[in-house]
């Protein structure tokens, strides 16, 4: 859900750029207060990996197709801040190499995806896996912050069109809201499918793991 | 991180990049449909603001399709991953040189 240039009006990308610097910076700031060794390498893999599965459209009902976004893989493994700039990394060299999403509005999509897929996402998670015990609970948790990542990023996508005057906002958010439930089951089953390989050749590589307790 | 865990991961993204990229589905993506659909497809700029180094996924000079996307996913990959080290890297000296002073620096 990549936003081109002019889809959006100049008030609503100049507040998301800003926007979206500010997280940036925030989430700078608390990634130093606690960095692990370990997590360079992974941090690399992770942005060339998110880069080379976004690549990957899947087709889903009707002609249309759908892609990973990677903000709940890559939060469950780095955190919500290091994830979020994992995401902005993978957006700004998108737009800028090649051509997938506008310039303008690069704070835009860096809202939509790094702040509400990827932050709200890792939230989402977080709830249910203090709800749900055990590794299926865990799993389970994956799996829905996932979907609710994609439907959130796609919803921010569809209030900023709305705002924007290019479509009515709450048509926009029917039309984005529908399609995306669909593409949000293809981010839930591969998302949970590379943890769950990922945690089985290396349990201590997640930067959330499942409880020890519930093992 | 163990040097070979980092080959496997390096490896895997670009075996994504390069050998399924391809095949991927080129059906326009939800965002794309639901502004077809809705008419306002055409209001996107058709000319970039910067110019793009590979656009469109496929590599300039290479005249298959499905060799131009898996070069270009090739290069991406690789900017990714030591753009992605690079980050972490700066993220990680800068938290050292703060705390530098600190007695339980291991």
């Amino acid at each position: 859900m990549h936003i081109p240039d002019g889809l959006l009006s100049a008030p609503v990308w100049a507040i998301c750029d800003v926007a979206a610097a500010g997280f940036v910076i925030l989430s700078v700031r608390q990634c130093q207060k606690h960095f692990e060794e370990k997590t360079v390498p992974l941090t690399g893999i992770m942005c060339a990996f998110v880069f080379a599965a976004q690549m990957i459209n899947f087709p889903v009902a009707g002609g249309t197709s759908g892609h990973l976004l990677g903000g709940v893989l890559s939060s469950v493994f780095l955190g919500p801040w290091l994830g979020s700039l994992v995401i902005s990394l993978v957006l700004i060299v998108q737009c800028f190499l090649f051509q997938d999403g506008g310039v303008a509005v690069l704070g835009a999509n860096i809202v939509n995806m790094a702040v509400f897929g990827t932050g709200l996402g890792y939230l989402i998670f977080k709830l249910c896996s203090s709800q749900f015990s055990g590794k299926t609970g865990y799993f389970a948790s994956i799996a829905i912050a996932s979907w609710f990542s994609v439907i959130f990023a796609s919803g921010a996508c569809a209030l900023e069109l709305g705002f924007s005057g290019t479509y009515p906002a709450l048509l926009a958010l029917k039309a984005m809201l529908l399609v995306h439930a669909f593409i949000g089951i293809g981010e839930a089953i591969i998302t949970t499918f590379i943890v769950s390989a990922v945690l089985a050749l290396r349990p201590d590589l997640a930067a959330s793991r499942p409880l020890e307790a519930s093992l | 991180m163990k040097k070979s865990e980092i080959l496997i991961g390096l490896g895997l993204a670009l075996f994504v990049a390069i050998a399924l990229s391809p095949f991927a589905s080129s059906s326009p993506d939800g965002l794309e449909r639901v502004a077809e659909d809705h008419g306002f497809l055409s209001k996107a700029t058709e000319k970039p603001l910067t110019p793009p180094v590979i656009p469109d996924y496929a590599m300039p000079g290479i005249s298959s399709e499905k060799l131009a996307t898996s070069a270009a996913g090739f290069v991406g990959t690789l900017i990714l991953y030591f753009g992605g080290y690079g980050m972490a890297y700066l993220l990680k000296s800068r938290k050292n040189a703060a705390s530098d002073r600190s007695p339980h620096e291991a």
